[in-house]
């Protein structure tokens, strides 16, 4: 009667102590950056003040994705759908018929488990431009399972006619939800929301729809990133650095369609090409790359840094950033081990 | 079933004692729902359920799902009790490899039946586990502790259908009603009213009580275990978030209530002044 994975698992379990927190709402580890509060929220309304097409829906989550920015300041063209995500998804795709340019919001878990049906068939499949934008993507919650969403680009991949991106910072946050709004088709944006560290602002860095982007280069590997494992890839540089070894990162933010040219030319060329996801290594990024590599006969020495193909532990972010091998020192170790 | 000679008012008042405590080693949780269903959580575990503390697994136990994961803190509370749960790990509520996550979790915690906190997916669960009960010619009933958000979702009424249709009179669905979700009040956010009509076109049998009001509380569950026919029964149970912290209650209510430092000792020594019998 008693499954085996309960059993084993709590009676195993002692707590550790310290001031940790599986909480659902955690802030990312980025030190020495600046934050801005906000960012999709407050780009959606610059955009909206010029395109009356712009309407908000949410699933009861505009606090928790800045939507409730723009419910503020549009509230005419802001629509609460309430705890449904499938019937927000549905409504979306029914207002993007009509003319309008819908972002709909929820965790990504939701969207990408819950509502996948709704977004495949009411959107996707008529390619309607329904912008589906999603906090807590992959590990970025120690809330557990429930909210931790390592699985949502391998389930949205799979998906013809979707644009999927997963924004670094803040600054590509603002930049991509501007480009999402003037694209013609259904797009999955992953977020980070509320105060969301700004690394690629003070590089001069510009996003550009299916565009993949040197962000650093080096001699020893090249990493190719997305979502904030870029400024993970760009904070290990710094360390490796200190240590005489130089890394190239790749940053390519759109997940589909893949800048393959640019990638590819980067593989063939690359010592030791690493890929590094916020996500599990089953579907991601890194297999995305792997694939476009093995079609073009282009075979670099490649290695992953990705999530393990699991259900997480709830914990605190740090702790299991740590364990799941995607903080700063994990990606130190993992590519110092490979270059030696 | 009655743990020792306890008064229900006594439990519901150490429910919220030990809610509190869980929140002050975080500084944070769902506190303002946990003290909102501390006295359905008592009815339940301490009138209306039927359950051995030693063994949480005990197949004669009625099964209590908890399909709203962010409501843990509520159900360790009564699970320590319920002796189910020991109170000295209280202090190691939502820490790193705690049995006590601060969502819900099955593999986690004895008592906890179900990984809750994708919400919608308590009551469909339960409509399986009735139907199980049933053929497995068990006795036990199985409860599904819900709450008004996630009267949204269609999952819930897809299974509220199917619960009738298969005449689950061994399912006893309990809906948390505190007219809050995260990004406001319930009534302005999907309205769901009229809650007990709507069950009762689908075939249940509904009762609609203030959920902080014991006495009414342990009526609808008699009513429910002892109605003759075979509908499944919902307790719709109106309840005021933080309740029993007058200086809680009176703050404006969201989904998570700001508590300072400072005040959970004061919340504390609010609930020892008033320690009922
Ligand atoms: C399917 C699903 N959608 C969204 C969420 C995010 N979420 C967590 S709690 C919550 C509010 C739901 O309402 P309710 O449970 O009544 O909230 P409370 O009374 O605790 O404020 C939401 C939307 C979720 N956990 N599951
Ligand atoms: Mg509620």
């Amino acid at each position: 009667m008693t499954l085996s994975r309960r059993k084993s698992k709590y009676e195993a379990r002692v707590a550790t102590g310290g001031p940790a927190t599986s909480a659902m709402i955690a802030s990312l580890e980025a030190e020495g950056y600046e934050t801005v509060a906000a960012p999709f929220g407050h780009a959606l309304v610059d955009i909206a003040k010029s395109n009356r097409k712009i309407v908000g829906l949410t699933a009861d989550l505009s606090k928790y994705t800045d939507l409730h920015v723009f419910a503020e300041a549009f509230p005419d063209r802001f629509f609460q759908m309430g705890m449904a995500e499938q019937s927000m998804f549905s409504a979306a795709a029914g207002l993007a018929r009509e003319g309008f340019k819908p972002f709909a919001t929820t965790y990504a878990v939701f969207a990408s488990r819950r509502a996948y049906d709704f977004i495949c068939m009411a959107i996707a499949e008529e390619a309607l431009p329904v912008k589906i934008v999603c906090a807590l993507p992959g590990l970025t919650t120690g809330y557990g399972p429930s909210h931790q969403a390592t699985e949502d680009l391998a389930i949205f991949r799979g998906l013809p006619n979707l644009t999927i991106i997963d924004p670094c910072d803040a600054t590509e946050i603002a930049q991509a939800t501007r480009a999402i709004a003037a694209s013609p088709g259904p797009v999955y944006m992953r977020l980070l929301r509320g105060q969301v560290p700004d690394v690629l602002g003070p590089l001069g860095y510009q996003f550009q729809m299916g565009k993949a982007q040197f962000v650093r280069r080096g001699g020893d590997a090249t990493v190719v990133a997305a979502g904030f494992m870029t400024m993970r890839a760009l904070d290990a540089a710094k360390v490796l650095a200190a240590e005489a070894i130089e890394i190239s990162v790749l940053h390519s933010p759109t997940i589909k369609p893949l800048d393959e040219k640019t990638i590819l030319t980067a593989a063939a060329n690359a010592n030791l090409l690493v890929t590094a996801e916020n996500h599990t290594i089953i579907g991601g990024l890194g297999e995305a790359v792997a694939g476009a590599c093995m079609r073009e006969g282009v075979h670099p020495r490649f290695r992953q840094i990705a999530l393990p193909d699991e259900f997480l532990d709830a914990g605190a972010l740090p702790t299991l950033h740590d364990q799941y091998r995607v903080s700063v020192k994990a990606m130190v170790e993992q590519i110092r081990g490979w270059l030696t | 079933m009655s743990i020792a000679n306890v008064s229900l008012a006594r439990r519901a008042w150490s429910i919220r004692r030990h809610a509190l405590r869980m929140a002050e080693v975080q500084g944070q949780g769902y506190i303002g729902q946990a003290l909102g269903a501390a006295d359905l959580l008592a009815a339940s575990y301490f009138h209306a359920l039927n359950f051995h503390a030693d063994d949480p697994d005990w197949e004669g136990r009625d099964r209590f799902l908890l399909s709203i994961g962010h409501y843990a803190i509520a159900l360790y509370a009564a699970l320590i009790e319920a002796g189910v749960l020991p109170e000295d790990e209280i202090g190691t509520y939502g820490m790193d490899d705690s049995r006590m996550p601060m969502s819900g979790m099955a593999a986690y915690t004895p008592g906890m039946e179900i990984t809750g906190g994708s919400l919608g997916h308590g009551l469909g669960i339960a409509v399986g586990v009735g139907l199980a009960l049933r053929a497995k010619k068990n006795p036990a009933f199985v409860y599904n502790m819900m709450s008004d958000g996630e009267l949204g979702e269609g999952s819930t009424w897809e299974a509220a259908m199917a619960a009738s249709h298969h005449c689950l009179g061994n399912l006893i669905c309990l809906v948390d009603f505190n007219n809050q979700q995260a990004d406001g009040h319930s009534k302005d956010m999907m309205s769901s009213e009229p809650v007990d009509q709507k069950f009762e076109a689908f075939g249940w049998y509904a009762q609609r009580v203030d959920g902080n009001d014991i006495k009414a509380l342990t009526k609808a569950f008699d009513a429910a275990k002892t109605l003759k026919d075979d509908r499944p029964r919902v307790i719709i149970c109106d309840t005021k978030m933080c309740k029993g912290v007058p200086f809680l209650e009176e703050r404006e209510i969201t989904h998570f209530v700001r508590v300072a430092p400072e005040e959970w000792a004061s919340a504390i020594a609010h609930l020892d002044g008033e320690a009922p019998a």
